[in-house]
């Protein structure tokens, strides 16, 4: 399949003469992420076609999460601290989930149109493309707008930090963004395998919505707030707990409601690789199962 | 009376319709029931800190969260229902066949959204105030009389939201991509229908303005019928809130609509 040439320039996306790799594993995901670029880039100039259409989406998709927020602000003004934590405490875990999310969903969000696509048969045309179907489905329909969440969440997360006292090492800067991107791999994970599960579930789409922006609201939290069962599920069933209930809480300088070892803190990087590991077996297991509809 | 019939198909056919994604519907209960989990322990927290903020006690404000999640679909409370199809006929132009069809374009649709919320509330409304109500200690009525009332609100709530998005949805005439403005509407009915948080909470004058806007007519009423907030006969006034307001909207989709259908230009013949 990587073998087929593509013509100079014929396609509107592609730039000419691109060169399609070999068969290393290493040449082929360079490739999908080139690829990625390519059709994530063809996505932005069609957007960007209808400007004030894409002003407004930007916009509302900034005022969307901004309403979350909002919604937090009226909780603490009736009162002073939610599950012991304060509104810059708790905006501080609001950033970080809110950001990694954000992320997430501005590089992977049409996942949930897996289903969509085996129903109505388009899923063909992206196998016979000389390009990763992952790199296509995670390109599809790219959103620029979606950066109207990750610049308020961003916000958000730079008025918490100029309220709260941070304890720790001249390192917890660094914690803080390692924290973030982690997290956005966790959340890219979960887009990905919510998109393989629809290989088999097609109408099933709604069901990842409770891990992502489901989980992405418990985050938001402190996991005082919840039942500590709750708690376990997400810290050791679907890892979400990494994303920034951990290290936040030492940067905090609080207890987790779990009391683990002290260095899970910094394991969020390593549960991000092993949920993209998985995701990726995932995806080619659902892949593999893929039926056209024959038509 | 044959009228009556068709409309009495419309609806029965779109309960049909969405009654036929059964995965999805499963999908759904389980979306809802989670967020009904992290919703209620949030909810919790705030209501031991503050008791009786809002004028509800601990139970009454679970019972608004998982009520709130039974009638998310129901009222399309954060999107979903009927505009993006009739979007999608107007910017393709088969609005135009529905155009000469023998009945009528707004009660077409009034009626095909009554019965996908029929399906909605009673596929995705039950189980999860079912597990809500195992989980948590909830405040539901045991009186039939409220939970009768409790319908007839959540019906003039549906026809009040239809009301609002049929206006949203007929902006297509003009833009086209509507898109935009659907997220306006989304945005709006999330955060002033309750859905966010009980409008009774939203704070001073702005609550009391809030508590005024017909999102209020969509969820805070209804949940507020079935938590007993309004005694007796004040029961009667909730329902005319909701009325004036389904009546004055339906009214102006309908102005709306004949000035868009004025405009429609038939291609070819």
């Amino acid at each position: 399949m990587a073998e087929v040439p593509l013509s100079r320039g014929t396609r509107a996306g592609l730039p000419p003469a691109v060169e399609v790799p070999g068969e290393s594993a290493l040449a082929r995901a360079l490739w999908g992420v080139r690829a990625y670029g390519f059709i994530a880039a063809m996505w932005v100039r069609s957007t960007m076609v209808y400007r004030a259409s894409f002003a407004i989406m930007l916009l509302g998709s900034f005022a969307m999460t901004a309403l979350d927020f909002v919604g937090i602000m009226i909780m603490f003004s009736h009162v002073d601290a939610l599950g012991g934590f304060s509104l810059h405490e708790v905006a501080l875990l609001y950033g970080t989930s809110a950001t990694s999310l954000g992320l997430a969903d501005l590089v992977l969000g049409s996942f949930d149109r897996v289903g969509t696509r085996v129903r109505d048969g388009t899923m063909d045309t992206m196998l016979v493309r000389p390009v990763p179907a992952l790199a296509q489905v995670a390109a599809d329909r790219f959103a620029l707008r979606r950066l109207g969440r990750v610049a308020q969440s961003g916000l958000v997360l730079c008025w918490a930090l100029s309220g709260v006292e941070l304890v720790g090492s001249p390192l917890t800067p660094l914690l803080l963004a390692v924290t973030v991107l982690s997290g956005a791999a966790v959340f890219g994970a979960v887009f990905v395998v919510g998109g393989a599960f629809q290989f088999w579930a097609q109408d099933a789409a709604e069901v990842q919505n409770s891990f992502t922006y489901g989980g992405a609201t418990m985050l938001e939290f402190p996991p005082t707030v919840f039942a500590k069962d709750l708690v376990r599920g997400v810290t050791f069933v679907i890892p979400l707990a990494f994303v920034n209930w951990l290290p936040v809480l030492r940067m905090l300088g609080r207890d987790d409601p779990l009391r683990l070892p002290g260095w899970v803190d910094f394991a969020g990087p390593a549960v991000a690789v092993a949920c993209c590991a998985l995701a990726g077996l995932a995806w080619r297991a659902g892949l593999r199962a893929y039926r056209s509809t024959g038509s | 009376m044959r009228l009556h019939g068709v409309y009495f198909a419309v609806a029965a056919g779109s309960f049909r319709r969405y009654a036929t994604y059964r995965i999805a519907t499963a999908a759904g209960i389980f979306t809802n029931t989670v967020f009904g989990f992290i919703l209620a322990y949030t909810f919790l927290a705030l209501w031991s800190e503050r008791p009786g903020l809002g004028g509800y006690d601990q139970a009454q404000a679970l019972t608004f969260v998982w009520m709130g999640q039974a009638m998310l679909a129901a009222a399309a409370l954060i999107g979903g229902g009927f505009q993006d199809e009739l979007q999608e006929r107007i910017r393709t132009g088969d609005v135009v066949i529905d155009l000469y069809r023998p009945v009528d374009l707004q009660l077409w649709w009034l009626t095909a959204d009554l019965g996908r919320a029929a399906f909605h509330l009673l596929g995705r409304g039950i189980v999860p105030v079912a597990v809500g109500a195992f989980f948590f200690e909830l405040a539901l009525p045991s009186s039939p009389l409220v939970w009768l009332a409790f319908l007839v609100s959540v019906t003039l709530g549906v026809v009040t939201g239809f009301g609002l998005r049929y206006l949203f949805a007929l902006s297509a005439f003009w833009l086209l991509d509507g898109s935009g403005l659907n997220m306006l509407s989304t945005l709006l009915s999330m955060f002033f229908s309750g859905m966010l948080l009980p409008l009774t909470v939203f704070p001073g004058v702005f609550g009391e303005v809030v508590r005024m806007l017909p999102w209020a007519a969509t969820m805070q009423v209804p949940v507020d019928v079935l938590l007993g907030e309004y005694r007796g006969a004040e029961v009667l006034d909730a329902f005319g809130f909701q009325a004036v307001w389904a009546l004055a909207l339906l009214a102006a989709g309908r102005a709306l609509q004949s000035l868009a259908t004025r405009k429609v230009v038939v291609q070819g013949g």
